[in-house]
């Protein structure tokens, strides 16, 4: 059964009517075409498919397309400026070399932007245990967690 | 920009590549949605192992929005899926080599096998479609393990591999080790057990397959380390395609590990559907497919022996392994545990004599190939091992009996059939002390002691062999394939240049990695160099990224092609300067007349070849575009010592990594950010596979308990503290750029760092051994048991 569904997506508001099963994901990846969020698994556990919504980083494979009726999501399409500058926290990962393959990369720079809203001054345990639902192949975490402390940083500035 | 600005050689050059993964702008394979595409879905055998007795597909096919369902039989003239390497065993016989269907026909060999493809309008329908499908199964007896498959009464899994076995495979002079433990002062054993590990590439695996009715043409986007390769399999081998009608695309690939090396059967059976359906085709695994039918990786079970004299010098090393295939051989499978392991028995050591016995057994699980180290984090695991328990059981520190053995002339023959060319073994191991700080480790010990904790310190010296090499002789020792690598340099008119490489980056860097070779050697900015890779449409040919070779192995092709560049614009600067040719010199992106100062700029050149109003053309054909396959002569040897740190709650049994510091010498570096980044990740997947991963099926049902991310450990930030990275370099002597590759060291070194780390701890409660993984509940377990 079809769901109208009417949300506003990195400023621009969108309405659709979906598949009740959607996932908010599809929704983002197939709909709008805004593939830069990613699935990685199917448990809810990578972490690659978080956006926000609201301000806060939920994981959009976990959700429902209807469940964000009326919600404002920003995913990685929409941090950076209109002239193409990378966001604090974009610029940090370049910085920092903070992603190598780039799959998990969207839902890190996400969920940080959710962390250091949380804990502006969060101090490396503190970025290591709250990166637990995000996971990475490539980089060991180590420069994932250098650049959340660097953009956090510059975000404060 | 002065000249010297050019060269970026040794600079931490920030990612050009960087900027499309942070704006949601990469295109990986599921990302790739041609217009009128339909989705494919795989039934799996829910069975280890079971006689299909029947396939009923009636009801699928008339399911909503069903377009084909097709079966192992609906595949006609469709051949299996071939193995690269042919090992030979020491009955003088071929490895056997049962089919590996695309689909599975007559029976089923592990849970995962794919035995059905539904081709449906939405993934849904098709997923639901796939549920219609009836199957008559026999279900028959499963084994999982090596060991057991190897058994007599064990379930047979293959009529042409009587026993489950593959082969039995050897390497070194038998008699010579016999001799020399003979003659032992002492005699260090161990049993080992490499534990099965799942790959877990973030990005699952995918494939978009279009068929174009306008030139009998494919066109497969997939998931892919080698898309040539994967061309060549797929055309020549097994659907008889010609490879001018096939073009493999492997966008960007969000992390490959080796499980993205091989050809598999999903994007095979789509491309071969693709014509049938005659609309593009799409599949992403689910996750829990990706844990089903990745190819994983180790699974050995190992006998090791190490003969030393009175003062610990290794005198002779004999190893036994039992290496599981899984249930057909995939695409390099049988090379990992015999050319990519027995070699590497040799470690940093002057060991004269080592003899090691393989035997390859099917088992009913997922295949078993290469995965990040290959054979190299096995070996390197026995010797490691074997070394620090020497080192316990004769009273030398560890440190020293490392050095007592320690290589230290070069080019150095091992009796494993490598040729060392350079190394400095002593450099690698002060530098990781002096980082680890050793010195203060009594001290921690002693503190740790009075929190009631357990801490010890392991160190872990390795080798890897890299860019595996020379074509000729991997050819003699099996290899089916060549293992060169192609690089083109197109000099463009207006002086950029664009570099189309058969290496593949997911992950590497290679976009500024190669481009920072290419502007250092032609004296030009780097803005102005494009990286090509990963479209058989667009690159000549290449054997993709494995084994750590691509900057040793494809960067070297791209200087040859650079070198040809270099040669002819010389001639046209000959010419335009009126100057003899061989006065011509180039330097800091400039042609000039030697002892003068009349030259000409690269760009002035590009720029005269294009347009070759002046020109010698009675000498020199207009244009500059050159390409080069390198074959390289000698492996490299990537070397370093990993010390690692733990503290070990005796009450829980968690194991806390404190402090890991590893030196590495990979030869000369282009890019250290890049270069520490790959070091980073090798040790996590090392610590790992020492601390937490482990892949286990049942083994009685032969399901696979870790099939998903809440049971199979992967590790998160808080897992690791900072790592402690440092380079020593002797410049390999064998390429021009010097270069040795370090994707993989971190996965070789780091598993027996930490596993002798928490040896040394459990040291003092009386624990003697203890299996990867170190997990809570096993050291627990191991503290407990030695009390009683």
């Amino acid at each position: 059964m079809p769901v109208s569904l009417s949300l506003t997506v990195n400023g621009k508001p969108t309405s659709a009517d979906v598949d009740a099963r959607t996932l908010l994901v599809e929704f983002i990846r197939n709909n709008l075409a805004l593939t830069g969020t990613h699935v990685g698994c199917d448990t809810g556990q990578c972490g690659a498919c978080t956006v926000l919504i609201d301000g806060n980083a939920v994981k959009s494979c976990t959700i429902l397309a209807a469940q964000a009726n009326g919600a404002q999501i920003t995913t990685i399409e929409g941090l950076a400026e209109a002239n193409g500058e990378l966001h604090p926290m974009q610029a940090a990962f370049k910085d920092c070399h903070g992603l190598q393959c780039g799959f998990c990369t969207p839902g890190m720079v996400l969920s940080a932007l959710d962390l250091v809203k949380r804990y502006p001054d969060a101090d490396e345990a503190k970025i290591r245990e709250q990166l637990e639902g995000n996971i990475c192949r490539c980089t060991g975490y180590q420069n994932i967690v250098k650049a959340i402390a660097q953009g956090a940083a510059a975000m404060r500035r | 920009m002065g000249a010297s600005d050019l060269s970026s050689i040794g600079q931490p050059v920030r990612r050009r590549e960087d900027y499309r993964f942070l704006t949601g702008c990469g295109q990986f394979t599921d990302d790739v949605s041609p217009t009128n595409h339909v989705h494919a879905w795989f039934l799996r055998s829910p069975h280890a192992h079971a006689r299909i007795r029947k396939i009923d597909v009636a009801t699928a096919k008339a399911a909503p929005g069903v377009l084909a369902v097709y079966t192992g039989e609906d595949l006609a003239g469709v051949n299996g899926l071939p193995c690269g390497w042919l090992i030979t065993g020491t009955d003088g016989q071929p490895m056997k080599e049962p089919p590996h269907w695309v689909l599975a026909k007559g029976k089923v060999c592990y849970v995962g096998d794919a035995l059905a493809m539904v081709v449906a309008e939405s993934g849904e329908q098709a997923k639901d479609a796939a549920e219609l499908i009836a199957v008559d199964y026999e279900v028959l007896p499963a084994v999982v393990d090596p060991v057991a498959a190897l058994k007599s009464g064990a379930p047979q899994i293959h009529e042409g591999a009587p026993g489950n076995k593959c082969y039995t495979w050897a390497l070194g002079d038998k008699a010579a080790v016999d001799a020399a433990f003979a003659k032992a002062a002492h005699v260090t054993k161990l049993d080992i057990v490499n534990n099965r590990l799942i790959p877990n590439a973030i990005e699952p695996r995918a494939a978009v397959a279009t068929f174009s009715r306008a030139d009998d043409g494919y066109t497969l986007y997939v998931t892919s380390q080698n898309p040539h390769v994967e061309r060549l399999l797929m055309t020549a081998f097994v659907l008889g395609l010609p490879e001018t009608k096939v073009r493999v695309i492997a966008p960007d690939v969000g992390g490959g590990f080796g499980s993205k090396i091989y050809l598999y059967p999903e994007e095979t059976a789509m491309v071969w559907a693709s014509k049938h359906v005659n609309r593009p085709i799409k599949w992403t695994a689910e996750r829990s497919e990706s844990f089903l039918s990745d190819a994983h990786g180790r699974d050995h079970v190992t006998h090791a022996e190490l003969a030393l004299d009175k003062d610990g010098k290794f005198l002779a090393m004999r190893v036994h392994t039992t290496a599981a295939m899984g249930a057909y051989l995939s695409t390099f499978a049988s090379c990992v545990p015999t050319i990519l392991y027995a070699t590497l028995l040799a470690g940093q050591y002057t060991t004269p004599a080592i003899y090691c016995e393989v035997t390859a057994v099917f088992t009913n699980t997922a295949p078993v190939d290469a995965y990040r180290g290959a054979g190299r984090p096995e070996a390197t695991y026995v010797v490691e091992r074997l070394v620090h328990a020497a080192g316990v059981e004769m009273g030398i520190a560890q440190d020293e009996i490392r050095r007592r053995n320690f290589i230290r002339t070069f080019p150095y023959q091992t009796p494993v059939a490598l040729l060392y060319d350079t190394g400095g073994y002593d450099a690698c191991l002060d530098e990781a002390m002096n980082i680890a700080d050793v010195k203060g480790f009594p001290a921690r010990k002693a503190d740790a002691a009075k929190r009631g904790k357990l801490r010890g310190i392991g160190y872990s010296s390795y080798i890897e062999a890299c860019g595996i090499a020379p074509s000729n002789i991997a050819g003699a020792l099996g290899a089916r394939a060549g293992l060169y690598e192609v690089g083109e340099v197109r000099v463009n008119p207006t002086g950029g240049v664009t570099v189309f490489t058969g290496s593949h980056s997911h992950g590497q860097g290679h976009e500024t990695t190669f481009a920072q070779v290419v502007a250092s050697r032609l004296g030009i900015p780097i803005d102005t160099v494009e990286i090509v890779h990963g479209d058989t449409g667009r690159v000549p040919f290449g054997m993709g990224t494995y084994g750590s070779r691509s900057l040793s192995v494809g960067g070297t092709a791209i200087v040859k092609a650079i070198d040809k560049v270099v040669a002819k614009g010389k001639k046209i600067a000959a010419h335009l300067l009126e100057a003899a040719e061989a006065d011509i010199e180039f330097k800091d992106g400039k042609f000039g007349v030697a002892g003068t100062d009349r030259s000409k700029t690269f760009a002035e050149i590009a720029l005269t070849a294009y347009v070759p109003h002046n020109y010698p053309l009675d000498k020199v054909e207009p244009g500059l575009n050159e390409t080069a396959f390198y074959d390289p002569t000698n492996f490299t040897f990537p070397a370093g010592t990993h010390i690692c740190e733990v503290e070990i709650d005796p009450d829980t049994g968690v194991v806390d990594i404190v402090n890991f510091s590893a030196c590495d010498d990979f030869g000369n570096i282009i890019n250290p950010m890049i270069v520490e980044g790959q070091v980073h990740g090798g040790l996590a997947q090392g610590i790992g596979q020492a601390l937490m991963e482990c892949c286990v099926y049942d083994k009685e049902s032969g399901q696979l308990l870790t099939g998903s991310y809440m049971d199979y450990a992967m590790p998160r930030a808080s897992h690791f503290p900072p790592f402690k990275v440092a380079t020593k370099v002797t410049p390999c002597t064998h390429n021009p750029l010097g270069a040795k590759g370090c994707g993989e060291a971190g996965a070789i070194g780091a598993p027996p760092a930490l596993m002798n780390a928490v040896h040394d701890a459990l040291a003092a409660v009386g624990v003697t051994y203890l299996d990867m993984p170190a997990t809570p509940h096993r050291v627990w377990q191991a503290i407990n048991s030695a009390k009683h």
